[in-house]
């Protein structure tokens, strides 16, 4: 099979970008998309050109660094499914596509389809995460947690961060991101001591961000390729009630260490 | 306070108020849709009911108050979220798929403001009563006598003014883009306050929506009825003499009965 790709080219943050028209050459339906990709820049490398830049490291859908908005949907057709996983035999031959990258404010493009996604880091670095002293692993069920917790603490744990949420929202919201940090450790017992601090630092380095609001479309959620739900938005919207109602703790002199 | 600062300034604070002002004012909907209800009774029903609520202005002048203030942080905070969402995204997409997002929730902006229209043109309509807004004369000429007092004749006003064919198609338009609003909005309100988990989201979203239709049908059927001279025809046809005399007459027993 062959397809036309209509790729987004962009030199850098500062020159604009347009879309390229190419002509695969023959293809093998089960090549990922990525590896399609590779084939074409092969060919762009052998003629002096230029190659592609896109973002990729483990393909096999757990690193969420690859990211690309394939025929408008973040991620190509399929549902639950990253990137890498995306196989040419989705794609009929002939077919025209458009790859372009994760539009966002806050994800400035570096290169063709490679965006920063480091304000992700930032927000997990303002709270998702606990404090606890390193050192010899405690015992197994020491801390009992309740079976449908640990379920739903995993479904949020799926999260690799990839920004195909973001990419979807038609707010550019991260909402769906951040709600599933939050979530993650809101609904353990080791994620308690902070949860309620947790949850105001993530939202507020959101915001600090430039993501947009959540309006309930959807979108986010049928693009995840973890299928991460609504729900958890629901979750980080009644914590964060919560933890404006509770109001900011007494601050300690010394940082209380 | 750091509370009002996030309330007002957070993404989801703005959600609170967005959906804490929606519930507002769904509630007055839903409140106003009853006493509109009274018009399939005897003309006596709403214009008591009207005479009730002019005959208590504090619990009129204060509802009016709260909901004008809900309102406006409902439009305030509608416009600054749009403005935020849109500054997200400031490059578009060539090809683009809505991705399981429903119409009317992309389109709330454009729901609200034709609702917006319609409340402005409504309050000019039945309470401000500006005559060149209803296509008929000046609605201020219709008083009848109720319990002993000259009142305001609130079933006459109805059954004339949704006589005319504009009126009455743009309520009806206003009524479909409220439900179009509603369907969306009243779902997204319970996830914007954080009521929903994995059980409970297949009731609200079939509850809401279904909610949401009663809400269109209840107000579509006053107007389209009217309209269709099934309620108060002949009614509307005496009253009518009143709105083009000369000098102010009253139905029944005259303007000095009241006094
Ligand atoms: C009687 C009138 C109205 C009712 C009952 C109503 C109700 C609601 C409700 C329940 C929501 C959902 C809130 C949430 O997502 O949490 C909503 C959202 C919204 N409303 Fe209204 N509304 C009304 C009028 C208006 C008007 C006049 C405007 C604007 C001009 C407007 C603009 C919006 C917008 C833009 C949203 C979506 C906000 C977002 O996506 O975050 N609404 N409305
Ligand atoms: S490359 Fe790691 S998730 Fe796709």
């Amino acid at each position: 099979m062959k397809v036309t790709l209509k790729v987004w080219r962009q030199k850098n943050k500062s020159t604009p970008g347009e879309f390229k028209a190419y002509q695969t050459p023959e293809l093998n339906g089960n090549m990922s998309f990525l590896e399609m990709l590779d084939v074409v820049n092969e060919g762009l490398a052998n003629k002096g050109e230029e190659p592609i830049a896109f973002d990729h490291d483990c393909r096999e859908g757990i690193c969420g660094t690859c990211s690309l908005v394939i025929d408008g949907k973040p991620h190509g057709p399929h549902q639950g499914i990253a990137t890498c996983q995306t196989y040419m035999r989705s794609f009929e031959d002939g077919d025209e596509i458009y790859v372009e990258p994760f539009r966002a404010a806050p994800f400035e493009i570096i290169k063709d389809l490679v965006c920063d996604r480091k304000s992700f880091d930032r927000i997990q670095q303002a709270g998702g995460f606990i404090t606890v002293r390193t050192g010899a692993a405690p015992d197994a069920n020491s801390i009992p947690v309740p079976k449908d917790n640990s379920d739903l603490a995993m479904d949020a744990a799926q999260c690799i961060g990839c920004g195909a949420c973001v990419a979807a929202c038609k707010n550019a919201s991260a909402m769906l991101f951040v709600a599933a940090k939050v979530s993650h450790l809101g609904l353990l017992p080791q994620g308690q001591p902070e949860r309620f601090k947790r949850v105001k630092a993530m939202v507020d380095q959101m915001d600090k961000e430039g993501f947009g609001s959540c309006s309930v479309t959807g979108s986010c959620e049928a693009v995840c390729p973890k299928s991460i739900t609504l729900d958890f938005i629901a979750m980080m919207n009644r914590d964060y009630a919560v933890a404006l109602l509770k109001g900011d703790p007494k601050p300690i002199a010394g940082g209380g260490a | 306070m750091k509370i009002i600062d996030r309330l007002f300034n957070s993404s989801l604070g703005k959600k609170y108020l967005m959906a804490i002002s929606g519930l507002a004012l769904f509630g007055f909907i839903v409140g106003h849709l009853v006493g509109n209800l009274q018009v399939f009774g005897p003309p006596e029903l709403i214009n008591g009911y009207a005479h009730f609520l002019k005959s208590k202005p504090a619990l009129v002048w204060g509802a009016r108050l709260g909901l004008l203030a809900m309102v406006a942080i409902h439009i305030v905070t509608a416009v600054r979220l749009t403005m935020e969402n849109k500054a997200a995204r400031p490059v578009q997409y060539a090809k683009w798929k809505e991705n399981g997002a429903s119409k009317s929730s992309q389109y709330m902006i454009v729901s609200g403001s034709v609702i917006l229209a319609f409340i402005i043109y409504h309050l000019a309509h039945f309470t401000v009563l500006l005559p060149f807004v209803n296509g008929e004369g000046d609605f201020t000429k219709l008083t009848t006598v109720f319990d002993g007092h000259q009142v305001a004749d609130v079933y006459a006003m109805m059954v004339i003014g949704f006589q005319v064919w504009w009126v009455t198609l743009f309520y009806l338009i206003a009524q479909g883009l409220l439900f179009w609003h509603l369907f969306h909005g009243l779902s997204s309100m319970f996830q914007s306050l954080g009521l929903r988990s994995y059980s409970w989201w297949p009731v609200i979203t079939k509850a809401t929506k279904a909610v949401s239709i009663g809400i269109f049908i209840g107000y579509s059927i006053i107007p389209l009825a009217i309209f269709l001279r099934i309620v108060g025809s002949d009614y509307a046809e005496k009253a009518r003499h009143q709105l083009h005399a000369e000098t102010v007459q009253v139905v029944g027993s005259g303007k000095e009965a009241g006094k």
